[in-house]
């Protein structure tokens, strides 16, 4: 399982707080070369959403330019509080989803 | 998704996966064609007008293998007038996508944050999906240098 | 009276420029790294949860309480907690061992106490496990000031790295000294040429996509200008980092750092 680092703030009910994401992933890009004139293939997470008690409130489709480790930052307004949840998926489909709770005061 | 490469070596893992036609071409890299091409296919046969949307870049990039990279968009985020989506392409990489951002009235602001690779000094291009249909454009040119030192 | 007002005012100039000049005479000159980063690379460092590097400490949190070995033990059963025990340690390194009767760096200290307390295999140099571990013991000494240990041991060690910075060498016969002294704030090509102080290693490097010593650093700058690189571990890589932890004595460790 890939590390993950996910910074989310509590909010007050009504405000727009910045949620950061980071995955432990090396986005291998699929064109850099190996030694033997073929290229290491392609790795990457394609996919990235997250929900806030089961209802998607972001969601990302990534290529190969985006970075190794990828980092997401994007916004909610903080209406009510829950279960987020934020899922990566990769290439061969394999998934993985991490909990949080999100504290709206 | 729409699943495109210049990488001829790639061709049979994306048609595997994506099952679209490829555009096999040499060299390994995006041109502003086909980076015009993938913008088409985001945004179908709408017009793009200029502004709106602001990216947030450093001019001169420290390292290409990492350029952080954040996107604002004018929009109220309300239930009747929010973003949709941000796509944001490139003209010089391998491929000509960078990713795509599906937003919502529950993101408050539109706003996305991430950080990019960048093989040379190019244009980058983000392209704003709006509820009404719209779509919106904004540009920015890099310059990206290599490393003095390169390791190998 | 026109003289003497003008006397005043040279003298009150004369004073004001002494006091310049001893403020940038007591200001550090040194600078890390960090402050000619970008500001987007330096919101990078301070936040740990944007800075890649804290994978690293992580993994090296799981690695420090693994029992391993023959004897089933970890680094938590003799060292206990890391954030009291390991605090400052990493800004004291190399240090003198007794056990190599020469000096060791973290990364060798570590190995060491594998070996000989662990019964373990040693970590392979630049391998992530050894990474994680030292970027983890690394974290605890962060805002410490760098503090070479004062022993006399030591300091032929030191006075070698010394001689190896300072020495020309490779296909551009060029010395670490020729970039990282004379030419220190001015850029090659479009990067910034820093003072090279150690101060935040194992680091994540943009450039590397990943976490590396400074050994691998210094690897990168011995192929920068075509001379052989030493394997890592070479007594020549502990050397130089000697003589670089002394010259960096007394700013601040930044592990895990970024670097473009």
């Amino acid at each position: 399982m890939a590390r993950v680092l996910i910074n989310l703030p509590k909010a007050k009910r009504g405000e727009i707080v910045e949620i950061r994401t980071l995955i432990q992933h090396p986005m291998e890009t699929g064109y850099r070369p190996k030694g033997d004139g073929t290229s290491f293939p392609r790795d990457i997470i394609r996919n990235f959403v997250c929900k806030l008690n089961g209802i998607e409130v972001f969601r990302a489709d990534l290529f190969p330019a985006i970075a190794a480790n990828p980092f997401i930052a994007f916004t909610i307004k903080a209406e009510e509080g829950g279960t987020m949840t934020f899922s990566w998926i990769d290439d061969r489909g394999r998934s993985q989803t991490e909990t949080a709770d999100f504290i709206v005061e | 998704m729409t699943e495109r490469s210049v990488q001829p070596k790639l061709s049979r893992r994306a048609a595997l996966v994506g099952g679209l036609a490829l555009i096999v071409a040499r060299p390994a890299r995006a041109t502003p064609e086909a980076m015009q091409d993938a913008i088409r296919d985001f945004i179908g046969s709408a017009p793009v007008r200029a502004g709106r949307v602001k990216m947030d870049i450093p001019p001169l990039v420290e390292n290409g293998n990492s350029v952080p990279l954040a996107i604002t968009v004018e929009s109220p985020m309300t239930e009747g007038d929010f973003v949709k989506a941000i796509a944001v392409f490139n003209e010089k990489n391998p491929q000509p996508n960078i990713g795509v951002f599906h937003l919502g009235p529950r993101s408050g602001r539109a706003f996305v944050s991430t950080r990019i690779r960048l093989g040379d000094s190019q244009n980058i291009t983000a392209i704003a999906q709006m509820s009404d249909g719209s779509f919106w454009s904004g540009s920015v040119e890099l310059i990206v240098t290599l490393p003095a030192c390169a390791e190998n | 009276m026109m003289p003497s007002v003008a006397f005043t005012s040279m003298l009150s100039c004369a004073v004001a420029v002494s006091t310049v000049i001893a403020a940038a005479q007591t200001r550090d000159p040194r600078r890390s790294g960090f402050e000619d980063m970008s500001r987007e690379s330096q919101a990078m460092q301070r936040d740990d949860t944007a800075n890649p590097g804290m994978f690293a400490v992580l993994e090296g949190e799981e690695l420090w309480r693994a029992k391993v070995g023959s004897r089933k033990t970890s680094c938590a059963d003799c060292h206990q907690n890391a954030e009291v025990s390991m605090r400052g340690a990493a800004a004291r390194y190399p240090s003198f061992s007794t056990a190599w009767n020469g000096p060791v760096d973290l990364q060798g200290q570590i190995n060491l106490c594998r070996e000989t307390r662990q019964n373990a295999p040693p970590f392979p140099l630049e391998g992530p496990e050894l990474l994680a571990l030292s970027a983890y013991v690394g974290k605890q000494s962060r805002g410490m000031s760098i503090a070479p240990p004062d022993d006399a041991r030591l300091e032929p060690f030191r006075r070698q790295g010394e001689a190896l910075y300072n020495m020309r060498q490779g296909q551009l016969n060029f010395s670490c000294a020729n970039c990282h002294e004379d030419h220190a704030g001015q850029r090659l090509a479009g990067s910034l040429i820093p003072q090279g102080h150690p101060t935040g290693y194992p680091l994540y490097r943009l450039e590397w996509q990943g976490i590396g010593s400074l050994q691998r650093r210094l690897r990168g700058c011995l192929i920068g200008v075509r001379a052989e690189p030493y394997a890592y571990g070479a007594e020549e890589y502990i050397a130089l980092e000697l003589f670089l932890m002394s010259r960096a004595r007394g700013m601040a460790v930044e592990t895990p750092a970024i670097r473009p």
